[in-house]
């Protein structure tokens, strides 16, 4: 693996363009909330728009979005937040958010462990 | 690097459509000590690449105390992707250690099951601070030492754990990152780890 240090998106312009200028993301989209497209692309919709629900005929979690998108997570939030608002996208977020310090249920772990048991 | 793992698939594998809830568990160390392949080798997609930017107020300091205006900060990661079951999914986030990477790890560690603190014993420096900030959070974690071929000085779990003066409920485990087998089962210490804490906190009323 090569080191790699903080890299610079290099193209601020293109980010400010995709998003109108705006920089606030909706924080209600973890990294693993799986975003799931209730209708296809339509004409004259904004590109990056339309490939999401393209990638999104399928439930595809926010990081996934972003890795196949190139681009920035804060950014990919901003584009669902988008969406969800015009009722293009469903999100099935993670469980209930819970403080960093709480575990989760024991049932839950337990189909976790079985789960990497059968991998 | 040899490899005992099968081929991952090029192409994008789509989740099933009956997936309903994402799991995190993150996977950190120093550069180099292999958080990647550990996650290659369990992953069923080839691991991904993504960035996250810090635009957010209040984050503007830098650790040498300067203020960073305008500029964001932006910081890779890798991550790889278990279907457990019908619709269960669990990622693996790989995240620097190092100590200037501490907005990303805040980000990722909110809501994660756990962590793994992978080890790398020629460098064990690069652990203390990963397991300092682990312990500050109280996210639950377990040590993985990555024998290295090279590895010609073996020191023990035990010597290891004197080192980083890691705490005797805190799991240690060796393991190769390279091998599937052996990844799973780093994955299954610290979920053991869990569930064995979690059924204690409910036995306790």
């Amino acid at each position: 693996m090569t080191p790699r240090k903080p890299v610079d998106t290099g193209s601020p312009d293109r980010l400010y363009t995709v998003t109108s200028g705006r920089s606030r993301a909706d924080d209600s989209f973890d990294l693993v909330t799986l975003i799931v497209a209730e209708s296809g692309p339509s004409s004259g919709m904004q590109s990056e728009h339309a490939r999401i629900l393209e990638l999104c005929r399928h439930p595809t979690a926010v990081v996934e979005i972003a890795a196949e998108l190139g681009l920035p997570i804060t950014v990919v939030r901003i584009l669902l937040g988008d969406l969800l608002g015009t009722g293009r996208i469903t999100a099935r977020h993670p469980h209930a958010a819970r403080s960093l310090a709480a575990l989760p249920d024991s049932a839950l772990l337990k189909e976790v462990l079985h789960g990497l048991h059968n991998l | 690097m040899g490899s005992t793992t099968s081929e991952l698939p090029q192409q994008r594998i789509p989740l099933t459509d009956t997936a309903e809830t994402g799991l995190k568990i993150v996977i950190v160390g120093g550069f180099g000590v292999g958080k990647t392949t550990l996650v290659r080798s369990v992953s069923e997609i080839r691991p991904l690449n993504t960035e996250e930017v810090m635009t957010q107020a209040g984050v503007g300091v830098d650790e040498n105390g300067a203020v960073a205006s305008k500029t964001s900060t932006t910081v890779a990661f890798d991550f790889g992707r278990i279907s457990l079951n019908a619709t269960m999914v669990l990622y693996l986030f790989g995240a620097p250690g190092q100590e200037r990477f501490w907005f990303l790890w805040d980000r990722l560690f909110s809501g994660t099951l756990g962590a793994v603190v992978l080890v790398d014993t020629r460098r064990m420096d690069d652990s203390w601070y990963a397991i300092d900030r682990l312990e500050h959070h109280r996210t639950p974690f377990v040590v993985a030492v990555n024998r290295f071929q090279d590895d010609e000085r073996r020191y023990s779990l035990e010597e290891i754990r004197q080192a980083l003066a890691l705490p005797a409920h805190v799991p240690m485990v060796d393991c190769d990152a390279r091998l599937r087998q052996s990844g799973k089962d780093v994955l299954i210490t610290l979920v053991d780890h869990l569930y064995d804490m979690a059924t204690a906190q409910e036995a306790t009323p």
